[in-house]
């Protein structure tokens, strides 16, 4: 059994119960505060994860639950980064605590649920333990996304979600049903042994490309896209954060899984799809930005075209490509909770977040300000910092393939083209913040501690991974060995 | 610590001290941005003269320095400096100091213009100093990415948003071109390392020459993406536009120093270390330089904007080192490193005195203005000298390096040299002396009774260092050729390594032993 190997998940799933035990005892006007001993919980976890678990080596791999659960390099960075997210978003939530009128400490217990999917996902060797994993990250997502009841955008924002990830479901059962039924397998590792011979069985590839397809809802990737911008517009902004970060590299973790440890074979044979697949989501996500006039749309729209991105390390199939994605999703990590906590706090009480609603804020609050800034920057990768570096290594990755198959020169021709547009929205915020016309609002934003240390984290992270990547290229380039 | 270092952290650590300066500490300010150029620009007066070409290092740079960054992927902080860019920094350096000079004229959100302002010097300087692949393109994009935000913050002009989009567009296309062309670079050497001395010793000394395919992609790749950088026409449209509304320090910093970073890429990458390529690309490019030479000469006489012809001019200029690059000999290389570095000074002086008669005047269009040489005696005095200098007077340092492109380009490419000659010579003085009547001599218009010379030695200084500058280096050139010649001859021999029957390269080979 290997129980011990779940410590994070155990840890995890313990404090969500814990917090939704404790609210029912706590008086109204501390429920919010609740949200603080949550971040203390999820920072200790994190705390032991870095000190005390540790692997035997690096390329050792302990399984759990007969080879359904696996603990490798891959599994302990995300299980880190999950956990780094979460904290950052619950603080967000305290934040947030003044809109949602009942419940927050269901609001923080469903994050810590969703938190704990996530855990599982990252360590998921096996096809049933991936539909798990992300069913309780979807479901935990249809609540969480309309939690402000009051709020018509938020509910509605709440049925998108509920029927296209329903939807999604359907797709990944599917898809395990027809693969399992036709190779008799459901671990990762017992279906690569074996994952030759069905390489031209178009039953098994149909089943595999549904898989896909239900990950492909996580990571919003072109042509599963198109539930993002109405839910993230309409989701709490905690909530938007989370599914940003969290939700999109719970689906890389899973992609990386099945691909490469699932059907590597199958997937050397995938290269144009995968291309495709990446350069249309990243022209997508860039051109359909443009006319946004809702931040978190517009973060929407910017989310697909870094899900674009991301995926063009998955796209180059080599060890450089699945290193940069890590590198990647840990800039992108900083950068976007950086950029939703700005949001969160500037737009807690306006009713749209229309980008107007910045005008004049680098005189209410000009730590937002700049941190906004720097998100934006970061995003439109642009050095000193973390998005260039991530940008620059993805780049590499898939021009060193170009010698195989010309297809890749195309695609970084086409992320070219992708960065080239989004220059202009990312600009477009920064012009919203710093010369606006006539701000209606000049009052100053008052910003908590907790918050103010969550956003200078941010930026040091921003400027960290920029100017010394050294340490986070050689952490990641470890996690991905288990991969083929 | 290399001096380099220091003069490339000099602006960016000001940059970050200002950042902490509260937004009322005005004078504060200037005196920082101002103080952070000058002494970089004296540190790089000081390497300029302790720079002594005839004891280099092993590698052949001096002054270097190198720090390990990201070794997994063979990228390090390695700055050092050849003949080639020793000038470059120097030039950088002080036309850094000027523009921060001038930059009085800004009167509103001043903290953020310094920021920008240091950062975009720092940014130059780096790149021109980086002897690494990686931190050649970053420091380039550190300086760059300013340039488009005081264009659209600061800048002037109707069409000020236009320019923005355009040169943003433009000029991020052609750095992002140029981003692919390296790290192809980097990845086809098969060295592991972004590191530009040691990815030369593997191509040559080591024979690990790139294969003929991988030069056909990468070399129009760096070709194109540098060109852009550097207004080679057809891709110029930018520059006269984004010139004309971009504020006077940004204009000077980015027409004098910063749009030579493409052709430094050029000169110290794409032409040694994609050798083969760069002999088939050059006739074509020798054609292309005519049309900076003479077409965009010929559309600068037609302006009435003063700043579009400035602008208009310097995309003309630029002509010239295109040629000499072309020529792929020693002569024209030298002279084409020359042509940069004067041309660097006399950019920043055309836009920082049309900066100054703009503050003055409000307007540009030369059928406005008319015997402003009485208003002003040091200003138009300044902005004749630069006339003269533009259309190739001897006496200033781009004569000296107009007529050597023009010696080594006549040995490989005689009828081009001859349409240059004239695009060059009438052309460029049909304009430049159209100007300085029509602004400076004739009747002088009521409403401009009012318009001040530069009252100080303060405000006189940054013009007066720039044309010191021209006059010294063009009395004294061998100052500049003495460094310039061993690096380009290193360039034209790796040029012309592999293909020693070729007759430009017997010719220059000829040529250095002569030398």
């Amino acid at each position: 059994m290997n129980i011990g190997l779940l410590i994070h998940e155990w840890l995890v799933v313990s404090l969500a119960l814990g917090v939704l035990l404790v609210d029912l005892w706590l008086p109204q006007s501390a429920k919010r505060n609740l949200g603080y001993a949550a971040v203390l919980g999820v920072g200790a976890i994190l705390f032991y994860s870095l000190l005390a678990v540790r692997l035997p080596s690096a390329e050792a791999t302990q399984y759990a639950f007969g080879n359904m659960y696996a603990l490798d390099g891959l599994a302990l960075f995300f299980k880190r980064f999950f956990l780094l997210a979460a904290i950052i978003v619950l603080l967000m939530s305290v934040e947030f605590a003044e809109r949602i009128t009942a419940g927050i400490g269901e609001y923080y217990a469903l994050i810590l649920f969703a938190l704990s999917g996530m855990l599982f996902a990252s360590s998921a060797n096996n096809f049933a333990l991936l539909f798990v994993s992300l069913e309780l990250i979807t479901v935990t997502f249809y609540v969480l996304t309309s939690f402000e009841r009051g709020r018509l955008a938020s509910l509605e924002a709440g049925v998108k979600y509920l029927i296209i990830g329903a939807l999604s479901t359907g797709f990944t059962v599917f898809g395990i049903a027809l693969v399992s039924g036709i190779s008799g397998k459901m671990n990762f590792g017992d279906l690569a042994a074996v994952a030759d011979n069905f390489s031209a069985n178009k039953i098994f590839l149909f089943g595999l490309v549904f898989v896909i397809a239900g990950i492909g809802f996580k990571i919003a990737v072109f042509p599963f896209q198109v539930w993002v911008p109405d839910v993230y517009q309409g989701a709490p902004s905690p909530t938007t954060a989370f599914l940003a970060v969290g939700s999109k590299a719970a689906g890389f973790v899973l992609l990386l899984r099945v691909l490469f440890l699932a059907v590597p074979a199958i997937t050397a044979q995938w290269a144009n799809l995968l291309i495709i697949l990446s350069g249309i989501t990243i022209l997508y996500g860039n051109l359909c930005a443009i006319p946004q006039r809702n931040v978190k749309r517009l973060l929407g729209y910017s989310g697909i075209a870094h899900a674009g991105y991301v995926l063009l390390g998955v796209a180059a199939l080599s060890t450089a490509g699945r290193a940069a994605v890590l590198y990647y999703l840990t800039g992108y990590l900083f950068t976007v909770l950086g950029a939703f906590t700005v949001i969160c706090l500037v737009m807690l009480r306006l009713n749209d977040e229309d980008i107007r609603g910045f005008a004049g804020l680098n005189r209410r609050s000009p730590l937002l300000a700049a941190s906004m800034t720097l998100a934006m920057v970061s995003l439109a990768g642009i050095p000193p910092m973390a998005g260039f570096f991530g940008k620059f290594l993805l780049l590499k990755a898939v021009i060193e393939q170009g010698a195989v198959h010309p297809g890749y020169y195309c695609l970084a021709f086409t992320t070219l083209a992708g960065v080239v547009i989004s220059l202009y929205y990312y600009f477009g915020v920064v012009r919203a913040i710093y010369w606006s016309e006539e701000p209606a609002d000049l009052s100053p934003i008052q910003v908590s501690k907790p918050i103010r240390v969550t956003l200078y984290g941010c930026m040091a992270g921003m400027f960290f991974l920029g100017l010394f990547p050294g340490a986070l290229v050689n952490l990641a380039a470890e996690a991905v060995r288990v991969l083929r | 610590m290399s001096i380099l270092t220091l003069i490339i952290c000099c602006p960016l650590l000001a940059a970050l001290l200002l950042a902490f300066v509260p937004r009322s500490f005005r004078v504060a300010m200037r005196a920082v941005a101002v103080l952070a150029t000058l002494v970089s620009a004296l540190l790089a007066v000081i390497m300029f003269l302790l720079f002594n070409g005839a004891d280099v290092s092993a590698t052949g740079y001096r002054f270097e320095q190198q720090i390990a960054w990201v070794s997994a992927l063979g990228i390090s902080y390695h700055v050092g400096v050849d003949g080639i860019n020793v000038g470059l920094v120097l030039m950088g350096a002080i036309v850094a100091f000027a523009a921060a000079c001038v930059a009085w004229e800004i009167k509103e959100r001043e903290k953020e213009f310094y920021i920008l302002l240091l950062v975009m010097a720092g940014g130059i300087l780096g790149a021109f100093a980086s002897l690494d692949l990686f931190f050649f393109y970053f420091f380039h994009e550190l300086a760059l990415v300013p340039t488009f935000i005081m264009i659209g913050v600061w800048g002037r002009g109707e069409r000020k948003n236009y320019a923005t989009f355009q040169i943003t567009i433009y000029l991020s296309i052609g750095a992002l071109l140029a981003l692919v062309g390296l790290i192809a670079l980097y990845l086809q050497a098969g060295a592991n390392t972004f590191d530009i001395p040691a990815l030369t010793r593997h191509i040559f000394d080591e024979q690990h020459a790139l294969s003929p395919g991988a030069q056909h992609f990468i070399f129009p790749l760096l070709l194109f993406g540098f060109g852009i950088l550097v207004s080679l026409w057809p891709f110029h449209t930018w520059a006269p536009l984004g010139y004309g509304s971009a504020p006077t320090a940004t204009a000077m910093l980015h027409a004098g120093v910063l749009k030579k970073f493409g052709l430094y890429g050029l000169i110290r990458l794409a032409l040694p270390l994609l050798p083969g390529e760069a002999q088939s690309w050059m006739p074509l490019l020798a054609w292309l330089c005519l049309g900076n030479l003479v077409y965009c000469g010929w559309v600068a006489m037609r302006q009435k904007d003063f700043n579009r012809l400035v602008g208009y001019s310097s995309v003309a200029h630029m002509g010239f080192v295109f040629l000499g690059i072309a020529s792929l000999t020693l002569i024209g290389i030298t002279g084409a490193v020359l042509v940069m570095i004067a041309h660097g000074f006399l950019a920043a002086l055309m836009f920082g005195l049309s900066g100054y008669l703009f503050q003055q005047t409000g307007t540009l269009q030369m059928a406005d203005l008319g015997g402003l040489l009485r208003r002003l005696p040091f200003i138009g005095a300044a902005l004749m000298l630069g006339a003269f200098a533009g259309c190739g007077l001897p006496g200033f340092a781009n004569f000296a390096g107009e007529i050597t492109v023009l010696f080594g380009a006549w040995t490989v490419f005689p009828h081009v040299t001859i349409l240059a000659c004239w695009g060059a010579l009438i052309i460029g003085a049909v304009y430049a002396l159209r100007a300085v009547r029509s602004m400076l001599h004739g009747p002088l218009p009521e409403k401009w009774a009012g318009v001040a010379d530069a009252p100080h030695l303060w405000r006189k200084a940054p013009f007066i260092l720039l044309l010191a500058c021209l006059m010294i280096f063009g009395c004294f050139p061998g100052l500049l050729v003495e460094k310039i010649r061993p690096s380009a001859d290193q360039i034209v021999k790796m040029v012309h390594v592999g293909q020693p029957s070729s007759p430009g390269g017997v010719l220059v080979t000829q040529a250095s032993r002569d030398r």
